[in-house]
């Protein structure tokens, strides 16, 4: 299963990331690396982006971004 | 004499209060200047601490050091080229492991560290309790625990950067244990060391744990200044190639993940949390202001309440400064020499000209004065983030980005906005093509300046329908925009880097007084000094253009025998009357000044006894030019002065007509009738052309040369009557595409020198004026003879136009947005 399939409300764990080079690295920057686990808290009034809790902070992402994180829903 | 000066580097991840940190360090004697090359901003100040001068640099904000992005460029830049004596850390106490990321990072470089536990207010307060010793022991550098922005711990952090700053050797942070991959790094260092000069300005680890790490920027300068490069990138690559098959995991994730767990460790050892925390007050606030309803109705408040405050507000704080400015001017008629009956010297003109040009853009402080202010507040309040959050998906979908709402909005959505803070706000979008992309077309939305000319064509030609029309020029310029950016991202930009969207949304934090107020005055300082200048150089260029040639002798001769015409009647006049002869042609220009002087005066008092003080004043000062300007009951007296005002009016119709002649046979005049074969097509004939021409160096002049080009005859008549009369054959067709072309008018001079700024390059502030200007006809010529060849009225075709921009809009927002990320 990838991020962007969570509804706001699902905590899952991250497994893998399929993303490389600037979004690979940008991701790992910001604290998204597997073996974390993370929260959705919200989707954008228009549905994009999505907003995850990690490890205490705030991340905001693309769709089209979290399918490039795949995660074990708990 | 100079002394040598400590350097020291700020560096730190956003949101952490390192600009705080540096304005408590530097206080008021701080420097703004550019990194060589990027539209990175470099701010630097001094301190001064038991006789020794240290000079901060605030590095930028970044999560990372790789080489991704220019602020990590430049960051890593300074610290391996600039060789600071200190690099202070700054660290969210309340964020600490992700703050260490960072800090392992910096630790690689081998650079003399301070680590300042910056925001343990906001740690305590969620019951995070940081053992700032057990810190220091396990990573082996100095950590100071501050609250900066109350002042708490600041002595403690200058006393730790002296004590590492005077040190000959400082003590070298402890590294982190890659695991599998530190063997690798032992084989790169070895074929490292047959490249001395390399390892003698890079940490031979670093350059190790970069080149597993992929990073462009480090193989890229192993390319350049190793002996053997080849070699050694291809033994990099098989290497990664090999750990990857080996371990199924990519090097440079592996490399993150251990330092995660590094900082992980180090958090585990000296970080105690509460286990059962609240709900964050930040995300408490989210869930109204990110809501599906109530998110996008906060963002409109929010943008109504700036533009309330900026544009209207300001505007009213303007009729405060304005005076200052008018006094300005009138100190300038007072030192240039006076003017003739009809020969105005050009210095005097010159000078008047530019002090007009000059005051036209200074009477925009207050605005953007509050403007900056505002958004200053919306930067440290952290909602700015919010406001990406929720444009994001409609921007995307037209190559923006959600950051590109701030611009657009000071920009102008509506109307009245501005371009040059709009362009200037398009910093902070980390996606090149769309920061390119939202730079420009900021300058196709409604500027203020952009106004009068619509309210004038709208008054003449939309006169039955004010409202509609107003609507439609207020929102088609969005309905412009957006397709126009989607269409400059799919070609012109197609080829520039793309950033992901990927944004922390910080904590919300109250923004301190200090910290608003003075990066509003910073922010509108440079303005003047950046702007006004090339303004000002400008100005005397399009004055020159509209000048000269000027009048030939034989029509200068033609208007002095006007004026001596007009003289001659004056005295004929007053022939028989008992000022006959105690008034010659000396007293001509001294009595119109004369009155000038009474009127001004009275136009600033308003109650009776200072008016009579007043008159008495004037009637002391030269009672017979006085019993001319109020002649009383004088007969005599009333017949002069009837027959003065004539002479008056006469002179000032002459001065006209000379202005209009000498523009007309301007360079610039000339300049737009050799265009009017061209644009006739678009409907603008010379005179249309050359109020366009001249709206360059700022929009208003528009209105302002329509007006000299159009002859007064009636004292007092409205530039509309007198443009309505003017021009017989102007139709509200000609209007609109007059309108549309002013939309898409190329950015006037100020901005384009934002976009330069913003965009780093003349190639790019060439393209942002050249493609509006062949858009904008374009447009003009398909409006204009579109509609006539259709037969459409004005409002026929307005209502054409509206819906063909709306329908392509929607299309283009519809279109399958290929994803970009990868």
């Amino acid at each position: 299963m990838t991020l962007d399939q969570l509804k706001p409300g699902s905590e899952c764990l991250i497994r893998h990331l399929s993303a490389r080079d600037k979004l690979g690295q940008r991701l790992l920057d910001m604290g998204v690396y597997p073996g974390l686990r993370l929260k959705v808290i919200r989707n954008a009034p228009l549905k994009d982006p999505m907003e995850v809790e990690l490890d205490g902070y705030f991340v905001s992402l693309r769709h089209s971004e979290a399918r490039h994180i795949e995660v074990d829903v708990s | 004499m100079k002394i040598d000066r400590v350097l020291i580097a700020l560096a730190g991840q956003p949101n952490c209060g390192k600009s705080t940190v540096f304005n408590a360090l530097t206080g008021a004697s701080q420097h703004v200047a550019n990194y060589p090359g990027v539209t990175v901003d470099k701010m630097s100040g001094v301190f001064k601490h038991d006789g020794a001068a240290y000079e901060v640099v605030d590095l930028p904000g970044t999560y990372s050091l790789t080489s991704t992005s220019p602020e990590e460029r430049v960051t890593r830049d300074f610290i391996l080229h600039e060789g600071p004596s200190v690099v202070v850390n700054v660290m969210d106490a309340s964020n600490l492991k992700r703050s260490l990321y960072l800090t392992f990072q910096l630790a690689e470089m081998e650079t003399p560290l301070v680590l300042d536990l910056n925001m343990m207010d906001v740690a305590e307060h969620r019951d995070i309790t940081i053992d700032a010793k057990q810190l220091s022991r396990r990573l082996g550098v100095p950590v100071v625990p501050t609250v900066i922005k109350s002042g708490k711990g600041k002595k403690d952090l200058v006393k730790a950067i002296a004590a590492i700053a005077g040190m000959p050797r400082p003590v070298r942070a402890a590294h982190i244990d890659y695991g599998e991959m530190e063997l690798v790094f032992r084989e790169i260092e070895a074929r490292l060391a047959s490249a001395p000069a390399l390892c003698a300005t890079y940490p031979a680890r670093w350059l190790a744990v970069k080149l597993m790490e992929g990073d462009a920027g480090v193989e890229e300068m192993i390319s350049r200044r190793h002996p053997n490069a080849e070699d050694m990138l291809a033994f990099v690559s098989s290497e990664r190639e090999l750990f990857e098959v080996r371990y199924e995991i990519t090097p440079e994730m592996h490399i993150a993940q251990r330092r995660y767990r590094a900082a992980d460790d180090v958090v585990r050892f000296c970080v105690r949390t509460k286990e059962d925390r609240d709900v964050p007050l930040t995300d408490k606030v989210d869930r109204f202001v990110c809501h599906r309803f109530l998110g996008p109705a906060i963002l409109v408040g929010v943008i109504w309440l700036l533009y309330y405050l900026s544009i209207v507000q300001g505007y009213n704080l303007t009729k405060v400064t304005w005076p200052l400015l008018a006094k300005l001017r009138s100190l300038t008629e007072a030192v240039t020499p006076a003017p003739g009956f009809i020969d105005i010297p050009l210095t005097r003109s010159l000078a008047l000209w530019f002090v007009d040009s000059i005051n036209a853009l200074l009477n925009y402080i207050p605005i953007f004065f509050i403007l900056f202010g505002l958004i200053a507040v919306l930067e440290d309040s952290g909602y700015m983030p919010r406001m990406a959050f929720i444009m994001d998906r409609l921007f995307s979908r037209f190559g923006l980005h959600g950051q590109s709402t701030l611009p657009m909005v000071l920009g102008g959505i509506y109307v009245g906005g501005c371009a040059v803070p709009g362009v200037m706000s398009c910093k902070g979008i980390p996606d090149e093509r769309s920061r390119l992309a939202t730079i420009l077309i900021i300058p196709l939305l409604n500027c203020l300046a952009k106004v009068p000319l619509y309210v004038l064509l709208i008054n003449i030609y939309f006169a039955q329908h004010k409202g509609l029309a107003m609507f439609f020029i207020s929102t088609v310029s969005l309905l412009l925009v957006l397709p126009v950016a989607k269409i400059l991202t799919m070609t012109v930009l197609r080829n520039k880097e793309t950033a992901p969207f990927v944004m922390e949304m910080p904590p919300y934090h109250l923004p301190t007084l200090r910290g608003v107020l003075g990066r509003a005055v910073e922010r509108v300082w440079l303005f003047i000094k950046k702007i006004t200048t090339i303004v000002a150089a400008v100005a005397v260029i399009i004055f020159v253009l509209l000048q000269f040639p000027g009048l030939g002798q034989e029509r200068e001769a033609f208007y002095r025998s006007q004026k001596a015409k007009a003289v001659a009647a004056f005295f004929e006049d007053i022939q028989g009357t008992s000022y006959a002869g105690r008034i010659t042609e000396e007293d001509i220009m001294p009595l119109i000044f004369f009155l000038d002087d009474i009127r001004n005066a009275k136009d600033s008092t308003k109650d009776d006894g200072a008016l009579a003080a007043l008159n008495a004043r004037f009637e002391e000062q030269k009672a017979l030019y006085f019993s001319i300007a109020q002649p009383g009951d004088d007969r005599s007296a009333k017949k002069v002065s009837g027959a003065f005002r004539k002479l008056v009016k006469e002179r000032k119709r002459l001065l006209r007509e000379m202005r209009g002649e000498r523009i007309d046979n301007s360079f610039l005049g000339r300049i737009g009738k050799g265009l009017e074969p061209f644009t006739e097509w678009a409907g603008f004939n010379w005179r249309v052309n050359v109020a366009l021409l001249s709206a360059f160096a700022a929009k208003e002049s528009s209105v302002a040369t329509l007006g000299a080009l159009y002859d007064q005859e009636e004292e007092g008549d409205t530039l509309e009557t007198r443009m309505a009369a003017g021009e017989t054959d102007f139709t509200p067709l000609h209007a609109l595409a007059l309108m549309l072309f002013m939309v898409l008018y190329p950015p006037c001079l100020a901005t384009t020198m934002a976009v330069k700024l913003q965009s780093g390059s003349v190639k790019w502030m060439i393209f942002s004026m050249v493609y509006p200007m062949v858009l904008g006809l374009l447009v003009a010529v398909s409006v204009f003879s579109g509609g006539r060849a259709l037969g459409l009225t004005g409002l026929q075709a307005m209502f054409g136009f509206y819906g063909l921009a709306l329908l392509m809009t929607v299309g283009i927002g519809l279109m399958n947005d290929k994803t970009t990320v990868q």
